[in-house]
């Protein structure tokens, strides 16, 4: 804790018309630096002794109050007041019945004189020529050696920490066939929907019984947005006539930018808004990027309607959901 | 030998009792013969700590370091880092019967169930937000008071790395609750992993255990990393920061009796060591007050984290939230060739605060190239010293700062009840041009603060305008006061042809003059008038 007024515009060091020295050597009596800032320290240290004592009793108040079950707010604003206290106390202790000062240190060259840098020259080179120069090359094979061992430790460490992706970001749970169902696990009929409705459904079987049994990686990779935009087929884009049947639009809910879940569908613009970056998605033209910092379209899933009217789905997404990656 | 009496107050002890000061002598005696600490302790009393409010900043940072690690060690009592699934029988009725992970179903236990648990709980949260913010502002007085300079240029590095450590530090911490908001920022680190070239998608996959979210692992992984590794390097970074400072001793501002080689202030004891231990006091004060009555990050509200579900209007803490602001201004570019690809997230995550820190990092070497500066440096400068720095430190403060606001595009566009494509495209812009603007103005300021030289908040002497019978006008300057900025010049010029009996006329009414624009701005209509007045008598 430092006070302002003794900062570098105030003239209190040449005002003491004592020269600073350093702290050895001192007479107390005479130096004016010795004197108290406390105009009334008996005063001062009797209003010191207040605060740390009444701390002191909010400290017991804490004890009661845990001891009936310890409000947060009344411990903490008790601890806070108490600290608070102890806090004003020690510092007017410090700053009001301490040598008002101001002290001096003197400071030396940070570099090493010229006769210990010789002395360590000496000892260095002098006694330890052979082992510098002559014997280099054991010292580069040690070296070698201990970067392999470094190397080494980079597979326990690092690599065998998981699996390596091979093919794990080139599909998802979603195999052809697969039922549509609710995140309660309910197959989804093609009336189920009205038109402008929106929900978030994967593959049957993710979906499990009991949420402590279901695979959270499947969970998070299958999970698509499924979107009636219309009662009528709708083609997004060329090569994809028959994905949108009946109306219904099937799009990774996955962000294409950082990873987010898409959870904000507007009806009326037909767009999906991600949360996280506010990326915005146009759901009849492929789920194509208008605005934001998202690159890619989201991942369409080909949809299906199967004889019995539940949907399903035509394949597993033709390309990796989610954000781009090394590899993609 | 000479005894090792630390205690001259045994002379008020004629009697030969023992006293408490002879056992505190006999204690100081022993320790002293084994390891013989006397002189080294003496000067460690003697450490002189300059007396500025700005050498604060960093013991902020210190103490809610220290705040940190006793309020953490208590959370790892009740913390349980699993991600395995389990359902809630807590306190907390609404969430009852729900199935959450161990870690998340720990942490609303341990702040709804487990007596004083909350407080501490919110405590370590704000001791974190303000131990970043202390290193941030103490970054900032090095900065531009150029602390950094030989030689203190490692001890800058130490700092950025403490700040770096610091980040990482905090949002592992944020992280490991497992509820819904921290769950989707660990989502979008496992994005920015994967941007990283060549090795990005690998390493996510290893360190997650598998595709995200993972087998599990990243809880009891980032729990180890949390109250072990980050913190143990933290304190050894914090103990190297602070034996470099006593090695090196501290800089001051220059000023009266101060120089290259000396500080001046207070002496470590005993009235540093009391006023900064009172200082510690405060900062746990402070830390308890928020803990105990700003709410932060109630888990139990947002729920458990499940992988397709997502928050509404959710920043990250706020040393965060410059990444995240680059995050959503970043336009929607991404470099393919092949299946190699340089994803979108990489700029703003990866690549910016590469870049960044490494220029935080070699800051003191570029300056000093530039500068052709290879002296050593004690006596800091104030930032109008050195504009150009001050300029560029200004700017980077601002860019910072754009990107944090920019964390904000969909609350602000909220609030502000505009459309957020004109947010987004705002920040887009702005970020890069306001800190030009802003580093210009610093730079102005600057030039001006200098040229003011010690006449900065001084009054300048105005000009009276008066007229004379035949109507010729003159002008003089008012009558010289003691907060002028010419005062120690000497007597104001000489008026032109002004009789004496004129000139003390309109002397004695502009001083009125002057007191009256002091005291009320009401009376200045009528000056002019006045001035005529004089004129025609």
């Amino acid at each position: 804790m430092s006070d302002s007024d003794n900062d570098l515009t105030s003239d209190n060091i040449s005002g003491n018309s004592v020269s600073p020295v350093t702290i050895r050597n001192l007479n107390i009596e005479d130096d004016p630096r010795f004197e108290l800032l406390a105009k009334n320290p008996k005063r001062t240290e009797i209003l010191i002794a207040i605060s740390f004592a009444i701390a002191a009793v909010l400290f017991v108040a804490m004890m009661v109050d845990y001891v009936k079950g310890a409000n947060t707010q009344v411990e903490g604003g008790l601890m806070a007041a108490a600290f608070c206290l102890l806090g004003i106390g020690m510092v007017a202790w410090g700053k009001y019945l301490m040598p008002k000062g101001p002290f001096e240190e003197s400071r030396h060259r940070t570099s090493s004189t010229d006769e210990d840098k010789k002395e360590f020259v000496d000892a260095f080179i002098g006694r330890g020529k052979i082992a510098v120069s002559r014997r280099s090359f054991l010292g580069k094979i040690l070296g070698a050696a201990m970067g392999l061992f470094g190397l080494f430790l980079l597979g326990p460490t690092l690599r065998s920490l998981g699996p390596n992706p091979n093919n794990a970001l080139n599909h998802t749970a979603w195999k052809k066939g697969s039922r549509v169902v609710t995140t309660d696990g309910k197959l989804v009929h093609v009336n189920d929907l009205d038109v402008g409705a929106f929900m978030t459904v994967f593959p049957e079987g993710v979906i499990k019984k009991s949420e402590l049994e279901e695979n959270q990686q499947d969970l998070y990779n299958s999970q698509t947005l499924l979107i009636r935009a219309s009662v009528d087929n709708i083609v997004t884009e060329k090569g994809r006539e028959t994905w949108g049947p009946q109306g219904y639009l099937a799009y990774s809910k996955v962000c294409t930018h950082a990873g987010c879940p898409i959870s904000l569908y507007q009806q009326e613009t037909q767009q999906l808004l991600c949360p996280c970056h506010q990326s915005l998605f146009n759901v009849l033209d492929g789920a194509m990027p208008i605005f934001g910092p998202a690159p890619r379209p989201l991942p369409q899933l080909p949809l299906a309607v199967d004889p019995q009217g539940y949907l399903i789905a035509q394949a597993d997404y033709n390309e990796p959901i989610g954000p781009g990656y090394w590899g993609f | 030998m000479a005894k090792l009496d630390v205690t001259k107050l045994r002379d008020q002890n004629p009697k030969g009792k023992k006293t408490v000061n002879d056992q505190i002598a006999n204690t100081a005696e022993w320790f002293d013969d084994r390891l013989g600490l006397a002189k080294g302790t003496r000067i460690f009393f003697n450490k002189i700590f300059p007396d500025h409010w700005s050498f604060m900043l960093g013991e902020i940072a210190l103490y809610s370091f220290v705040v940190l690690l006793v309020t953490g060690i208590f959370l790892t009592l009740y913390y349980v880092p699993s991600a395995s699934l389990m359902i809630y029988h807590g306190s907390y009725a609404p969430l009852r019967g729900t199935v959450v992970s161990a870690a998340y179903n720990s942490t609303v236990n341990l702040s709804l169930h487990v007596r004083f648990g909350l407080l501490v709980r919110q405590m370590h949260h704000w001791a974190a937000d303000i131990f970043l913010g202390a290193i941030a502002v103490h970054m900032c007085r090095v900065f531009f008071t150029g602390a950094f300079r030989k030689p203190r240029e490692l001890n800058w590095i130490v700092g950025v790395t403490l700040l770096i450590l610091g980040i990482v530090e905090g949002f592992l911490g944020y992280s490991l609750p497992d509820d819904l908001i921290s769950g989707t920022g660990l989502r979008i680190m496992f994005s920015v992993t994967e941007s990283i070239p060549i090795v990005g998608t690998h390493l996510a996959f290893w360190i997650f255990g598998g595709n995200y979210p993972g087998d599990g692992s990243i809880i009891p992984r980032m729990f180890i990393a949390h109250v072990l590794l980050i913190p143990a390097l933290l304190a050894a970074l914090i103990g190297v920061h602070l034996a470099l400072l006593v090695k090196q001793k501290h800089t001051q501002f220059p000023g009266p009796g101060k120089t290259e080689k000396n500080v001046v202030g207070t002496p470590m004891w005993p009235g540093f060591m009391f006023k900064t231990q009172g200082f510690m006091f405060l900062v746990v004060g402070v830390i308890a007050l928020l803990g105990a009555f700003a709410q932060i990050n109630p888990i139990w509200q947002y729920g458990q984290y499940l992988p397709y579900k997502v928050s509404y209007a959710v920043q990250p803490d706020w040393y965060m939230g410059w990444l995240d602001g680059a995050l959503r201004i970043m336009p929607s570019w991404e470099f393919q060739y092949h299946s190699f690809i340089i994803p979108n997230q990489f700029f703003p995550s990866v690549l910016l605060p590469g870049i960044a820190f490494n220029i935080f990092i070699i800051w003191p070497f570029i300056e000093a190239k530039i500068k052709k500066d290879k002296t050593e440096h004690h006596l800091l400068e104030r930032p109008r010293d050195n504009p150009v720095r001050t300029a560029i430190g200004a700017g980077a403060l601002t860019f910072f700062f754009m990107l944090f606001a920019a964390s904000a595009t969909d609350v602000l566009a909220n609030y502000l009840t505009i459309s957020l494509n004109i947010v987004l495209w705002f920040f887009r812009i702005a970020t890069y041009i306001i800190p030009f603007i802003v580093a210009a103005i610093a730079y102005r300021v600057c030039i001006e603060l200098q040229r003011a030289g010690d006449a900065a908040g001084k009054r300048k002497r105005f000009n009276v305008v008066w007229r004379s019978d035949t109507g010729e006008y003159f002008t003089e300057k008012s009558p010289a006061r003691s907060d002028d900025v010419d005062y120690l010049d000497g007597e104001p010029e000489e008026s032109l042809e002004l009789t004496p009996e004129v000139s003390k006329m309109v002397n004695e009414k502009a001083d009125l003059i002057a007191s009256d624009r002091n005291g009320s701005q009401e009376s200045t209509d009528s000056n002019p008038e006045d001035l005529q007045q004089i004129s025609r008598d």
